[in-house]
């Protein structure tokens, strides 16, 4: 890794290092690729004096599926499925980046309609994905009943989204050009009542978790990074917003219709855990707002783009980029005119808010690493890709 | 291939003309069409502002779509970066994406962009050379951006590009012991060993 | 020793197990419907009715599954560590009093005998630790042993104070009270008959409640065997038969500091006593008891529900926090009880200003550690920043000084 990290021969694994005191040596230990609190396959390779972590070097790539290179022998169409499976948990955040790349690259316009179908599924995917956060993240910490809360509410929003899209994830509901189809006929009245029940949700989480004692004991002060050293490490989305740098894509550079929608956009200023896991209760907040807007605006309408069935963009280069709810999830696509990319590459969020890891925990706890790695609320399907 | 060409709603055929032809890629289509030139406000600014603040550097300034485009020679990279971050005019704080993209199969090429933010600012702007197939190697820019770290190291796994100065250029995505680069245009996809 | 002492000795011995085996099932089954209570889920449903027959069938499972010893492990104390927890488990049973003079062994030092048998615990699961040779085993079992020595302090200090208020040894002293001859005076020192003790001494209370919580390893003190950190700590190798022992340990420990709470603070079987008026008092001695008896049992279930009802609410802590929590508020307050108590005595002053001493003095302690480190000393970092307040959104660059640049940004190429 970084200046500290000395390279050494063995590669990327640390080599032992005796402790200058006389008798004693700095254990290792292996956290993952199996271990409950790494979120999948990830594994961190620990060296501790007692309880001490004098030195982390993560280790990703055991879900490596090439999905780039994939993506290069894939229709335009068939990406879409593909980017479904990178941040499994906010599939319609990922569909929408591809989707509003290749828009923008063809120089096409979703019709108004479609739009605001996009916006509120990526807000209630966004409910959902910080729902999944407070409730591992809670686990992490030893509290096992905020997870039982939140999935309830999940639950609820994966309803909403089989009855839309006609799958509880993995939902292949967007287009280039607009989405599948239509809404059913409930849809708004559905959504409505979601909202309300998904903010007495949140409020639930919120007392349950925010001010108990323990909880602020255990995740004030921890993991602190600060605003330039998480531009540095090219962090985003509640992660960078946490150190107060109030970055987000929806806001700064908007995309879709967001720029007709008034939200806020919470910003720490601490860069500590807690401030990273208020900030995803507020944002969720804020995202209820955002569908509420979004179902006032909607009007009948068409929900797809007269375009031709196979997407074929023109010969040209694009970034796009969207805000997941991980943080800010791009697409570069370099087209030479056919209906497969040239190249595509994706950058992932969860990959650059695992970086800064070893930064965040050397000199904490075991227990905090645990802790950090949960704040940073990883999906391992996008970092390894 | 496409930064320059890219530019300016295809008026530069010339340039990428030789590309298009020998293009991996069978194109059906008769005539390419190009990605329109859109660029916001702060991006005509810039790409007026780069090639004043930095003319001692040879690059060559474009657009693709809505985003400023500028070329570097391959051994100016760290000081151009080194520039692009610290000069307050462009104030290029964030390192978004930083990927390789193979063109070997007709020019012999690798292209290296950077994908680069002004959080202060709020623009934004590629930054691309060219490297040599033979032997691909560029100064590692993760003492500018530290994020450059992991792309460098994924980089270097699938398109066996070298980092010069890199701190720990070790696999990162794929096992220590594979072979090859799989990144690259020409990995045989279908040719599977048995185990 | 008779012949049928040995008899009376081995009935009650093999009766205490079977007891102990149903109450430790049905502890499994409590918690984990207590569990999906609180969790707004079903729990164990499908085996019997209610569930009911789910630790049964846990249990045969676990029984059956084979028992894995790690290449590496120590074979020898691998095998013996479950033993080493459960057993002092068991063997602290013998000394509860479940009715008047009636326990496995009426003990005239119950108490420094209860506490004696639960400090070997720990031995086992430091035992189980090492012999397994993984490195999450061996951090939780030395985790277990930093935390069980800690908290084992401030919970004698709770027992001796109980042990001066009733100036007895005995368990049975502590629930009915007991007659001492100083001098010439004669002095009735109070028993729990008519006040349990949670009320002369709170503080003493609450200090055993939450060390009585680490002891067991239980929410919010599970750091030894913490899932997302450790991944079972000690007991991370173990399986089948094994690992059911440390199991079956586990809810043995819960059972036994949930009856020592009532024990020592809540009247065990005697408190409160059925009105005279109801069954007067020509109860016959065997009704007596079997009715306290029962009683008992259910004020323990209540108060293992409660340590339940923590488990789903609370985080838990981390190991220096866990530590300092101890050494800094838990042993500093268990000895100002200590101290109260035997001011109290020894002025004879009634013992109503236990409670009001001692109360101050929790809730200070109590607002203290608040505000030390709780929400009181976090301020408000995150703030809201909006659009329509005109605080985000994109701010245009300065207009540039030489203005015309076409749509075609081309400056090279």
């Amino acid at each position: 890794m970084t200046e500290n990290a000395a390279p050494t021969n063995m590669g990327s694994t640390i080599t032992q290092v005796p402790n200058p005191e006389p008798g004693t040596v700095d254990m290792m230990v292996n956290m993952g690729p199996q271990h409950p609190a790494t979120h999948g396959v990830f594994r961190m390779e620990l060296r501790v004096d007692g309880e001490q972590i004098q030195d982390l070097v993560p280790h990703i790539g055991y879900l490596h599926r090439g999905s780039e290179k994939l993506c290069e022998h894939e229709l335009y169409s068939q990406i879409i499925t593909l980017f479904d499976r990178l941040d499994y948990v906010s599939n319609f955040n990922n569909e929408l980046v591809i989707v509003s790349a290749v828009e923008k690259l063809m120089d096409v316009a979703p019709p108004p309609r479609a739009e605001l179908i996009r916006i509120i599924m990526c807000e209630f995917n966004r409910i959902a994905s910080h729902l999944l956060f407070y409730g591992t993240f809670a686990i992490d910490m030893g509290a096992i009943t905020p997870l039982l809360y939140n999935f309830r509410d999940r639950e609820k929003i994966q309803a909403l989204f089989e009855s839309v899209s006609g799958a509880r994830m993995m939902h292949n509901y967007f287009r280039v050009g607009g989405v599948k189809e239509d809404v059913p006929d409930d849809f708004e009245s559905r959504s409505l009542a979601l909202c309300n029940e998904l903010e007495h949700g949140i409020d639930e989480t919120d007392r349950l978790l925010t001010g108990n004692e323990i909880f602020l004991e255990r995740t004030s002060g921890i993991g602190v990074i600060s605003g330039e050293d998480a531009l540095d490490w090219g962090l985003s989305g509640s992660v960078l917003r946490a150190s107060g740098v109030s970055y987000d894509v929806r806001v700064d550079e908007p995309y879709s219709r967001y720029d007709e929608l008034d939200f806020g956009i919470p910003v720490g200023s601490a860069g500590d855990c807690w401030d990273r896991f208020y900030i995803r209760i507020l944002e969720a907040r804020e995202s209820v707002s955002i569908i509420r807007q979004a179902i006032a605006l909607m009007e009948p309408g068409d929900t797809m783009a007269k375009i031709r069935r196979i997407a074929r963009p023109p010969a040209g280069e694009v970034y796009a980029h969207c805000e997941n709810p991980r943080g800010d999830l791009g697409v570069y696509i370099v087209s030479e005119g056919g209906e497969r990319p040239y190249r595509l590459k994706i950058r992932p969020p969860s990959f650059c808010n695992l970086q800064a890891l070893r930064d965040l925990t050397v000199g904490h706890y075991i227990a905090d690493a645990v802790v950090i790695l949960g704040t940073l609320d990883i999906v391992l399907g996008e970092v390894d890709r | 291939m496409t930064s320059q060409g890219s530019s300016g709603g295809g008026n530069n055929p010339s340039n990428s003309g030789a590309k298009s032809t020998s293009s991996p890629v069978k194109r059906r289509e008769p005539q390419v069409q190009r990605a329109a030139v859109a660029l916001p406000p702060e991006g005509l600014v810039l790409a007026e502002r780069l090639p004043e603040r930095l003319a001692t550097h040879k690059i060559e300034v474009g657009a693709a779509i809505d985003e400023v485009v500028c070329r570097v020679p391959a051994d100016h990279l760290v000081d151009v970066c080194r520039q692009l971050k610290d000069d307050p005019t462009f104030g290029f704080d964030y390192l978004r994406l930083l990927t390789v993209v193979d063109y070997v199969d007709p020019d012999g090429e690798f292209e290296v962009v950077y994908h680069l933010y002004s959080m202060k600012h709020r623009h934004k702007m590629m930054v691309k050379i060219r490297l040599p197939e033979r032997r691909p190697s560029i100064s590692s820019v993760t003492g500018i951006w530290r994020g450059a770290d992991w792309y460098e190291r994924e980089m270097h796994d699938l398109f066996g590009v070298e980092f010069e100065g890199h701190p720990n250029l070790v696999p990162l995505v794929l096992p220590e012991d594979f072979d090859g680069f799989p990144g690259r245009k020409n990995y045989p996809l279908n040719d599977y060993e048995e185990w | 020793m008779s012949f049928t002492d040995i008899v009376f000795a081995f009935a009650g011995l093999f009766g205490l197990f079977f007891a102990l085996a149903v109450g430790v099932l049905s502890l499994t089954w409590l918690e984990r419907k207590t569990l999906a209570r609180i969790q707004q889920r079903a729990g164990p449903s499908v085996v019997g009715p209610h569930g009911l027959l789910q630790p049964f069938a846990d249990a045969m499972k676990l029984v059956t599954k084979e028992d894995i010893i790690p290449a590496y492990a120590d074979k020898l104390l691998f095998w013996m560590a479950p033993a080493f927890v459960a057993v002092p488990a068991f063997l602290i049973w013998l000394a509860i009093p479940f009715g008047n003079n009636i326990a496995v062994r009426v003990m005239d030092l119950g108490l420094l005998y209860v506490v004696a048998i639960s400090g070997i615990g720990v031995v086992g699961l430091l035992m189980g630790g090492w012999a397994s040779s993984s490195r999450y085993s061996m951090l939780g079992g030395l985790r277990a042993a930093a935390q069980l020595v800690s908290y084992e302090i401030p919970i004698v200090i709770v027992i001796l104070s109980i042990a001066v208020l009733v100036q007895s040894l005995s368990l049975d002293a502590v629930i009915s009270g007991n007659t001492i001859t100083i001098g010439e005076a004669t002095r009735n020192l109070p028993g729990q008959g008519l006040i349990p003790f949670a009320f002369v001494m709170p503080m003493g209370f609450v200090i055993f409640f939450i060390a009585g919580l680490a002891e067991l390893g239980r929410t919010p003190f599970d750091i030894h065997h913490a899932e997302s950190e450790v991944v079972g700590g000690p007991f991370v190798e173990y399986s089948g038969a094994h690992w059911a022992v440390f199991f079956l340990a586990e809810y043995l420990n819960t059972f036994v500091i949930s009856a020592l709470i009532v024990v020592l603070f809540f009247g065990g079987w005697s408190w409160p006593s059925p009105p005279e008026s109801i069954f007067g008092n020509e109860l016959s001695g065997m009704t007596t008891n079997l009715m306290g008896g029962a009683w008992f049992i259910f004020k323990t279930y209540i108060v293992a529900v409660t340590i339940f009802w923590i488990r789903g609410t609370y985080p838990r802590l981390r190991i220096d926090q866990l530590m300092t929590f101890a050494w800094q508020v838990l042993i500093p307050l268990s000895f100002a009880n200590f101290v109260l108590i035997a001011v109290v005595l020894f002025y004879d002053w009634p013992l109503w200003m236990m409670p009001m001493l001692s109360l101050p003095i929790l809730i200070g302690a109590a607002i203290g550690v608040q505000k030390g480190r709780g929400v009181g000393g976090r301020p408000q970092t995150v703030r809201i920043l909006r659009r329509s307040a005109g605080e985000i959104g994109r701010p245009m660059p300065n207009a540039p000084s030489s203005t015309q640049i076409s749509g075609e940004g081309q400056a090279g190429d």
